[in-house]
């Protein structure tokens, strides 16, 4: 077992962890935080985004002990008490969502986009959500979200 | 699906990193960014007894200036290879190339040296190490050693770097405002290349001086179309450029599989040649 400090949405977490315990294992098992959804084993899908000391990395493909000292934001941590984070309140605007597995890292991938790219080309956010997988193929609303974020961020609506 | 067990080990020290190597025998498997290891560690294609996670070695995560010439730390993220100002200005191939790797999350966390260690066939970098020239040092029991990009890539998946041997850095020559492009050709947003071109070139007037190209994806490991370079030199047009690319399948030996035929690959190969480098040389 290997100790680790973790900071997660805010509240700082020690623990003894297998080393192979991957990072969404230990978030969702280890600490309740459900909100982060493993999808597809292979890498791809997304919906395991979370933050890494403010970077947006696939949770599956992480080692929970390579987090020891860093920094998470969960889809859970986004919003400020009952006041959503603009990119949810988005999703939930422009039905950016249908069944609604791949909007936990959607919304991680989007918050992630828009902090380095304030407003985005609707080229630029499919080319950010390029590791997000929506098997609703509900991309068209996703990416109206994403513009919709966009603006609710820059104030214009 | 979880990994199998393994020891972890995390040095902080290229010689500490060795020294676990050694200590852990063949099945000893270093982790850089684990964006390629991860997946093969859960799906249990790989299962070695002990991981020596080398992403807190801070001589491993730098790009510094070494007068004609970058060093990329073997650690450094694709994220941070792509966005550095010494590689944008002096490097403009890798670059464009490094931005086209997977995924905003993978970029974030996977690393320059991991994805060349890795040699895949289909990875987008190592033909650009090729191209432009690149050497690697590596680090063993023994010391340290540099070895060139044509030495560093010996078949699918393998490289010169020994089980108990770590990659340091990698050391691009600078190609300081030559032209540049990448062409990806792939079946979905996600999917690997299937046959990839990196091309960069040097212009004097409005013809070509010089030309480096490497291939993707057209044999075990990364290719250097040297008969498309050497036909480049003095070309001014397009049509000069696509009479060039008709050398860039020579001396592949591109596999088949479902998602192409040799023969495609080798079709792809002339076609993407010509659009790159009409890119590169802004014609």
């Amino acid at each position: 077992m290997h100790h680790i400090s973790v900071t997660v949405d805010g509240t700082r977490y020690e623990a003894d962890v297998e080393p192979r315990t991957l990072l969404v294992h230990w978030l969702r098992e280890g600490l309740g935080k459900v909100g982060t959804v493993v999808g597809c084993d292979t890498s791809n899908c997304g919906a395991c985004t979370v933050l890494l000391d403010g970077s947006s990395v696939k949770s599956c493909s992480v080692l929970a002990v390579q987090a020891d000292g860093s920094e998470i934001t969960t889809i859970q941590g986004l919003s400020a008490g009952d006041d959503w984070h603009p990119v949810q309140a988005a999703f939930k605007e422009c039905h950016g969502l249908q069944c609604g597995y791949c909007t936990p890292g959607m919304v991680m991938s989007a918050v992630d986009l828009l902090a380095e790219n304030p407003n985005p080309t609707e080229d630029e956010i499919r080319d950010g959500l390029h590791g997000n997988l929506c098997r609703c193929t509900g991309y068209h609303n996703i990416v109206k979200s994403v513009q919709y974020a966009a603006d609710l961020m820059g104030g214009t609506k | 699906m979880i990994p199998g067990k393994f020891d972890y080990v995390r040095p902080s020290t290229v010689d500490e990193a060795v020294a676990a190597l050694v200590a852990g025998g063949d099945d000893a498997k270093v982790l850089g960014g684990g964006q390629s290891l991860m997946p093969v560690l859960r799906l249990r294609m790989g299962e070695p007894s002990v991981i020596v996670d080398t992403t807190r070695i801070d001589e491993m995560k730098g790009i510094t200036d070494a007068g004609d010439a970058v060093v990329i730390g073997a650690g450094v993220t694709h994220d941070d290879v792509a966005k550095n100002a010494l590689v944008r200005e002096h490097l403009a191939l890798l670059a464009m190339t490094t931005e086209h790797v997977a995924d905003r999350q993978i970029r974030h966390r996977g690393t320059m040296g991991g994805a060349m260690a890795h040699a895949d066939p289909a990875g987008d970098q190592p033909p650009v190490a090729l191209a432009m020239g690149a050497s690697f040092t590596i680090a063993g029991p023994s010391g340290r050693r540099t070895v060139s990009a044509a030495d560093f890539f010996v078949d699918y998946f393998t490289t010169a770097v020994g089980p108990d041997e770590v990659l340091v850095n990698v050391t691009f020559p600078k190609h300081t405002g030559w032209g540049a492009h990448y062409e990806k050709f792939n079946r979905t947003a996600q999917a690997w290349a299937i046959v990839g071109v990196a091309a960069t070139v040097r212009m004097d007037g409005g013809s070509i001086a010089e030309a480096r190209i490497g291939l993707t994806n057209m044999g075990p490991g990364p290719v250097r179309a040297s008969g498309v370079e050497a036909a480049l030199v003095g070309a001014s047009t397009l049509e000069a450029i696509a009479a060039a690319a008709e050398h860039a399948a020579e001396g592949t030996s591109p596999n088949s599989d479902i998602h192409a035929e040799a023969e495609y690959r080798e079709h792809l190969a002339r076609v993407l040649t010509r659009r790159a480098v009409a890119q590169a040389a802004g014609l």
